[in-house]
């Protein structure tokens, strides 16, 4: 891999151990994928914040950068955290898990980072012009970058991302370069798509068939929305490794695709069925906890929760969680929304993470919830069971206590 | 050595340096101390900080050799200082037996690796 006099010398130490290792971490990964060259990065959101992902050993590595003097060189967001920032003690969270959440966030402030603690930075002030290379982990921020946004960027590694946040370059290969950026696969989308927990299966269904390609997308209707394709992007990211695919008059760079010659699949309403009922256990349970925010709650999502919740009360037992980001949690207070939300019983939680919270600790049993996303992760990473079904099903299993779906 | 692929998260106990994974032919064994040949890894990217964690509890392997690297053992190895190599110009599963000593030098972006047969 050709590296310039400048990156040469970063990676001889020249400007400080931090950057050497960045360096070194990152002609690693060029050498591995076959990179040419480095290329700029101006954007970075870096992921493995949470304790339960990076442990002690994590501790002591961003130890060891801050003693050394590093500092990032990129505006950087970092991800969602084990814990809600806002109301952890409040909620019951252990005391421990949040001393040592807190303390990986300080390593970080100290490094600079902006923090945010959310999977949506693209929504609070990290967001990435068309077009731009960018080192962002957090699949499903990745999907939406590359795909909502036409920004570039590889699926990268919490590691990866801090490397490219320290010395401000990315390796060249994959999805920074317009070839790779393709369609590999065209996609006819025949289900009826009504809720977002449609796309959110429609997405978790593509993913589980095509694994790793970039899916070209038809049939979608004209108004799906930001809320939708959140949804669906996080799914595919999640059954599949998908970081990239275009949606017809709704991506950017759909119009640049030709589908000549590309195979082809259907998707219609009964595939999603299948998944729905992979995800979910039967009808007929008693649900103690709801999470909304799988990827994290958008304005026009606490919106609908706030319209259906208002004069209403969630029952005496059941949790109703809604996962945010600090930022959008401000715009709800503007608006009244958040003021609904709490007198109805909902807590808006600020930088954790549905898939990240210790549930058995807690004593979540029976978790509902619109994400297949946070469905998926909370089967595999958790003891407990698992709902799943649309925003407003969620919202009435939440005000009985029941689920009848 | 191994030809099976090995995830460091999941497969390894950070806290013993014992290979856990089900099935694997390394099972049982600790990676504390020794040159491990292995195809690649697999699995979670946590795996990378799996790696950190056995070298801060002393417990990591002197070096790795894979046939290529990937990018979880890649970034763990340097982050822990755990010399890797790989794309050896011999199949090292030809050259190289359990219990040879071997010699691992992975200073810059070349490295050497010298095999002394019986140890």
């Amino acid at each position: 891999m050709y590296l310039t006099k400048d990156e040469e010398a970063l990676l001889r130490g020249e400007e400080g151990e931090a950057k050497r290792l960045a360096m070194e971490i990152l002609v690693a990964l060029g050498d591995i994928y076959g990179a040419e060259r480095m290329v700029k990065v101006d954007s970075v959101h870096i992921s493995g914040t949470s304790y339960t992902s990076c442990g002690d050993a994590g501790i002591h590595f961003l130890s060891r950068l801050v003693r050394s003097g590093a500092k990032l060189a990129v505006p950087s967001t970092l991800n969602p955290v084990s814990i809600p920032l806002n109301r952890w003690r409040e909620l019951g969270f252990p005391e421990r898990l949040a001393a040592k959440q807190l303390e990986i966030l300080s390593l970080y402030k100290l490094m600079g980072a902006a923090g945010g603690y959310t999977c949506h930075p693209y929504l609070v002030g990290n967001v990435p012009r068309y077009g731009s290379h960018i080192s962002w982990a957090e699949s499903s921020a990745i999907v939406y970058a590359n795909s909502m946004l036409g920004a570039r960027t590889n699926r990268e590694g919490g590691i990866g991302a801090l490397a490219s946040a320290l010395v401000g370059l990315t390796p060249l290969y994959g999805y920074h370069l317009a070839e790779n950026r393709r369609a590999t696969v065209k996609v006819e989308v025949e289900a009826e798509l009504i809720d977002a927990l449609d796309y959110s299966l429609l997405g978790y269904a593509i993913g589980e068939l095509i694994i790793d390609g970039v899916p070209l997308i038809a049939g979608l209707p004209s108004q799906a929305g930001l809320d939708e394709l959140k949804a669906m992007g996080a799914s595919m990211a999640t059954s599949g490794s998908i970081a990239l695919f275009h949606a017809l008059n709704l991506t950017p760079e759909a119009g640049l695709m030709k589908d000549e010659g590309l195979p082809k699949l259907t998707i219609d309403s009964s595939m999603l069925k299948q998944v729905r009922e992979k995800l979910s256990s039967n009808g007929g349970l008693t649900v103690d906890c709801v999470a909304l925010g799988c990827p994290h709650l958008s304005l026009s999502e606490l919106k609908r929760i706030a319209s259906f919740l208002e004069g209403r009360k969630v029952k005496e037992g059941v949790r109703l969680w809604l996962f945010t980001s600090e930022g959008i949690k401000r715009l709800g207070e503007e608006a009244g929304y958040v003021d609904i939300i709490e007198a109805a019983g909902g807590r808006i939680l600020t930088g954790g993470c549905v898939v990240h919270t210790p549930l058995e600790e807690i004593g979540v049993e029976v978790l509902a919830t619109n994400s297949a996303k946070a469905a998926h992760y909370c089967l595999s990473l958790h003891e407990v069971k698992v709902c799943i079904g649309s925003l407003k099903e969620c919202l009435e299993a939440a005000l009985t206590g029941r689920w009848v779906y | 050595m191994s030809k099976k692929p090995l995830s460091f998260f999941g497969g390894v106990n950070p806290k013993t340096g014992l290979v856990i994974e089900e099935g694997h032919s390394l099972k049982g064994y600790s990676v504390k101390g020794k040159v491990l040949v292995l195809p690649r890894g697999k699995g979670s990217t946590v795996g990378s900080w799996v790696l950190y964690e056995l070298s801060i509890n002393g417990l990591a392997p002197s070096a790795i050799i894979n046939l290529e690297a990937d990018p979880i053992v890649a970034v763990g190895a340097i982050i822990a200082g755990i010399p890797l190599v790989d794309k050896l110009n011999v199949d090292p599963f030809e050259v190289i037996e359990n219990g040879d000593m071997i010699e691992v030098m992975a200073e810059g972006r070349v490295g050497v690796v010298r095999v002394h047969k019986g140890g």
